[in-house]
């Protein structure tokens, strides 16, 4: 049988310019032109020599952390992004859903924004008219068809979104974490039509963070990590080879860090965190899952003081969700003249939802800030069973608590 | 490494190649594929333009008539620029027309790619799509329009030659097309590179107006060397031609076979631009 996808040796390269904007004004241009002084451009490979078969009917998971290149690996696969280097050879029609509801336009009904999005996912409209009534009655929006878009509210447009791209029908579908939304009705709605796409014989291509839901759904998984091909193989080996190996951390290291207060009596220089292994810091936690946080220091006390530790989880968008403060709980700290050490925080069952999250230091002497810095360092969450229930709690929590209905 | 470059590879049929973009190609075939989607997206842009406004359609009517009010009054009364004898109401008209498909379809397709950059990262399609189908949107206004112009000719009992009509009209919408469309792909390329077109285009086009034979006359030009320099434009071209159709005004062919091939350029220089460009517009947009 020959592969639906053959991806030889693909390479991506990223130059990304100095400063935040991925375009450049004009000015830029022009004036590198006059000087002759180049742009300063970082360049990283985001994928690396990537090369794997897919065979007809395959439903393959990719699996890696944020940053790995499983996005870029699938945007490459379906013709958004060139590859910089290698080349895939496709046979079949490959539809995309990086994204449910693409090109969904508010001022638009129902009705209106169905043929829109089906055109845009590459239907023609014979087809359109063909699944009309099918995605019309798997969205569950009849009522509002002829209502503009703008009125629905997000639950609603996001089941019309996906009833368009469940009914794609092509040969090859990627599909990039779609499932992340929406409530847990609907992602096991989701999961069950993804299910019965693969098991109508079509090949599918699954990037998620999800790991219960690769496993679901995927025999074979890809690990990637760092833009290259880590494992490659029955999904389950992969999930335990994800959440062993490419989950190394090399500690941060902060000694360096000039966007900090304080800083001068004590210093922290490093930070790492460890699951129930004490011998591999890593950075990819299960929510439930047991968690110490290790935090490295240098200070110049020559007498044995008390300290105040705060250790703050922050969600990306500066949302703060916990914060471990020794002196709340009733513990002392103290810094031993001319020891250089660390002090660790220990976390059972980390009660945090899959996402990202980052650190804030602050170090108190005498309720005075001795060392603060933001940003340091963070760890990812993926799903977890944390009320060991066999059951899963919802991504939109912010946080777990313990709980018990009467 | 062991493996060939992409260009050595066979392909057999139903295969196609994903691979680093070499040569420069139309790929017209693939436009083809994708028609349904022009009509989509121009649909769309006319559907929405006016949608939650009290006047609605109106306005595509009520833009190129106040223009033409206020331009009659102070060119054509107060300044009394020479209209090559034609009633200054229907020569400014006129001239608006097709103007308006060059200006809202130049400003239109310059953001376009910007404007989708959502959906540019998400899903592939050919872009030529995008700033094709938003000059086509401008297009429908333009016929909305036109039916003003046939009231406004029979307003002022304007003389016509249908014969004239039917081949000229066609010609100069279509010379009007080629230069907005090969323009229009050109900003909306570098607009995605370089955000300070954003701020050119809507200068350029205030600029452009008064270089463009829209309220006046290219004969007002007695220097020789002026008339080809305004030829350069294709846009004079189009204007005059549209102008030849429907009004008994003066036509130089020299200057027009100018105008055309000057269209031909830009339209090859923007599709050129944008095709090379193309291929990494998801990864800066």
């Amino acid at each position: 049988m020959k592969p639906v996808l053959e991806i030889n040796n693909i390479s991506k390269e990223y130059r990304i310019n100095q400063g935040a904007q991925a375009y450049l004004s004009l000015r830029d241009s022009v004036t590198s032109f006059f000087t002759g002084k180049k742009i300063a451009k970082n360049q990283f490979w985001a994928l690396r020599d990537v090369q794997f078969n897919i065979l007809p009917g395959e439903s393959i998971g990719v699996i890696g952390r944020n940053g790995s290149g499983k996005s870029t690996l699938l945007k490459i696969l379906s013709k958004i992004t060139f590859p910089s280097k290698g080349y895939i050879r496709a046979r079949g029609r490959v539809a995309s859903l990086l994204e449910v509801g693409t090109g969904f336009h508010m001022e638009l009904t129902g009705r209106e924004n169905i043929f829109l999005n089906g055109a845009i996912l590459g239907l023609t409209k014979k087809e359109i008219v063909e699944r009309f009534d099918d995605i019309v009655a798997f969205s569950g929006v009849e009522a509002f068809l002829d209502t503009p878009l703008k009125h629905y509210s997000n639950g609603m447009a996001l089941r019309l979104a996906f009833a368009v791209a469940a009914h794609l029908d092509p040969e090859i579908l990627l599909i990039d974490e779609v499932l992340a939304v929406g409530d847990e009705a609907f992602q096991k709605k989701c999961i069950g039509k993804m299910d019965e796409v693969s098991k109508s014989g079509k090949t599918i291509l699954f990037v998620s963070h999800n790991m219960n839901a690769v496993q679901q759904l995927c025999k074979r998984t890809i690990v990637l990590d760092q833009g290259q091909v880590k494992f490659d193989g029955p999904t389950k080996e992969a999930i335990q080879f994800y959440l062993e190996n490419s989950n190394s951390w090399q500690s941060d290291n902060l000694q360096d860090r000039k966007d900090r207060k304080g800083g001068k009596k004590f210093k922290f220089t490093k930070i790492a965190c460890f699951g129930d292994d004490i011998s591999k810091a890593v950075r990819v936690f299960r929510s439930g899952q047991n968690i110490r946080v290790q935090l490295h220091y240098t200070h110049q006390f020559t007498e044995k003081v008390p300290i105040t530790l705060a250790l703050d989880f922050q969600k990306s968008g500066n949302q703060h969700l916990m914060s471990c403060r020794n002196a709340v709980v009733g513990q002392q700290l103290f810094l031993e003249p001319n020891k250089n050490a660390y002090f660790e925080c220990h976390i059972p069952r980390l009660p945090l939802t899959p996402g990202r999250y980052y650190f804030n230091l602050t170090a108190y002497f005498n309720e005075k800030i001795i060392d603060r810095i933001h940003d340091v360092g963070y760890i990812d969450v993926s799903f977890g069973d944390y009320y060991g229930s066999g059951t899963l709690p919802p991504r939109y929590a912010g946080v777990c608590i313990d709980y018990q209905w009467k | 490494m062991e493996d060939s470059s992409p260009k050595d590879i066979k392909l057999y049929a139903e295969e196609y190649l994903i691979a680093p973009p070499d040569k420069f190609s139309l790929n017209l075939k693939e436009l083809w594929a994708y028609r349904e989607l022009f009509y989509y997206f121009t649909w769309r842009d006319i559907k929405v333009k006016y949608k939650q406004t009290v006047l609605g359609f109106l306005w595509v009517i009520l833009q190129p008539v106040l223009m033409m009010l206020l331009f009659t009054v102070i060119f054509g009364n107060a300044l009394k620029v020479n209209s090559d004898g034609i009633p200054y109401p229907v020569f400014v008209y006129s001239g608006l027309l097709l103007w308006g498909v060059f200006s809202s379809g130049l400003s239109n397709a310059s953001n376009s790619m910007v404007s989708h950059a959502n959906i540019i990262k998400k899903i592939y399609f050919p872009r030529l799509v995008i700033p094709m189908s938003s000059i086509l949107a401008a297009l429908f206004d333009f016929f909305v329009a036109f039916l003003v112009y046939i009231v406004i000719l029979i307003i002022f009992q304007q003389p016509v030659d249908l014969l004239r009509i039917l081949i000229f009209l066609p010609a100069s919408i279509l010379l009007t097309v080629i230069t907005t469309f090969g323009l229009g792909c050109l900003f909306a390329a570098f607009n995605v590179k370089y955000r300070d077109f954003r701020y050119i285009v809507p200068f350029l086009l205030q600029f452009l107006l008064f270089v463009n034979p829209v309220i006046y006359s290219t004969s007002i030009f007695k220097a020789e060397w002026m008339q080809y320099l305004i030829a350069f434009n294709p846009m004079a071209g189009a204007i005059n031609m549209s102008r030849f159709a429907f009004l008994d005004s003066p036509i130089r062919w020299d200057l027009l076979a100018i105008s055309v091939a000057s269209a031909f350029l830009w339209f090859f220089i923007g599709i050129y631009v944008f095709r090379k460009m193309e291929a990494y517009f998801a990864d800066i947009a």
